[in-house]
């Protein structure tokens, strides 16, 4: 069996399945993102990508939540799905 | 015989909190689904048997840390207002991202009921509930209802009355820390205990301190440390 492709959710394509393992992030806004339900063994669904690449939408408990690059490229999780 | 209690109504936004608080109270309180849209207050009143229900209806947050002024607004009310009894208003629909919420009112204050809400949508979409397995996890009383369609409201507001005259006692769940964190809660609690005496649950006040809460530091110099003390 392959290894967990671990990546970035600022990485993540459209329709991508990725289970967060780590938030890299402190203080309010890591308080924020665990509350909108950015926790360690979610799964979060690429909704879509804005034309620039930034934000991007991402579903996570049955919300559609928006997030900056500044915030998606230190989230990390394991990709699961890869449906196109 | 003290027959008025005080009821306040806290959630996420967008559960039918203010949905409920209109139906209860009878009053035309507006309703939108815009943030920061309860800023202030609303209060109104219903009565049941022989008592009168002070209904005050709290920003809808999705938590409890004081990241923004309605979180702030709502943890100070339930904290240091203490009202009789905490109504947790949870979508049916989404109870895991709601249930946060709950978990955190119920490490602040004693008497929680919980009300899950919307849930004829949820059985629309095949969500099923099991409302006494929630209670007796959660240790506080569970009801389910349809604010919209006004279904489940003497259930609730029994269970309010049942609550404020000491016929049920709530005895919250609370979350469990790794062992490093109840370590040092153990060291704290005492000594916050001493200074909060029965006025905040020590342990949320530790659990707050070990995560450097410095504005509640100040409320609660503000409010328990008496003029000049």
């Amino acid at each position: 069996m392959d290894k967990p492709k671990i990546i970035k959710l600022v990485h993540g394509q459209k329709g991508n399945i990725i289970k967060i393992t780590s938030l890299n992030l402190d203080g309010v806004m890591r308080r924020r993102l665990l509350d909108l339900g950015f926790v360690s063994g979610a799964m979060v669904e690429v909704v879509r990508k804005s034309p620039l690449g930034d934000p991007i939408a991402f579903r996570v408990s049955q919300t559609t939540i928006a997030l900056r690059k500044e915030e998606s490229s230190r989230i990390e999780g394991e990709l699961v799905s890869n449906e196109e | 015989m003290r027959n008025e209690y005080r009821i306040a109504l806290a959630g996420n936004p967008n559960t039918g909190k203010s949905t409920l608080f209109n139906a209860l109270t009878g009053l035309r309180q507006h309703t939108g689904n815009w943030a920061g849209k309860t800023v202030s207050l609303a209060q109104g009143s219903v009565s049941f048997k022989d008592k009168t229900f002070q209904l005050i209806d709290l920003p809808g947050t999705y938590s409890l840390f004081s990241n923004s002024t309605d979180e702030e607004v709502a943890r100070n009310y339930i904290v240091f207002e203490k009202p009789d009894v905490t109504v947790v208003v949870l979508d049916a629909t989404s109870l895991e991202r709601n249930l946060n919420l709950a978990l955190q009112v119920l490490e602040m204050t004693t008497n929680v009921l919980i009300c899950i809400n919307l849930i004829d949508v949820a059985e629309q979409q095949g969500i099923a509930i099991n409302e006494r397995l929630l209670t007796n996890r959660l240790g506080v009383p569970v009801i389910k209802i349809s604010a919209r369609n006004k279904k489940g409201f003497p259930m609730l507001l029994d269970t309010i009355d049942r609550i404020v005259s000491g016929a049920i006692e709530c005895h919250p769940a609370q979350m469990t820390y790794p062992d490093e964190i109840e370590a040092q809660l153990k060291k704290i609690e005492p000594k916050v205990s001493e200074f909060v005496g029965n006025h905040l649950s020590s342990r949320w006040v530790a659990l707050r301190l070990l995560d450097g809460d410095e504005a509640l530091l100040n409320e609660i110099n503000k409010r328990l440390v008496p003029e000049g003390g």
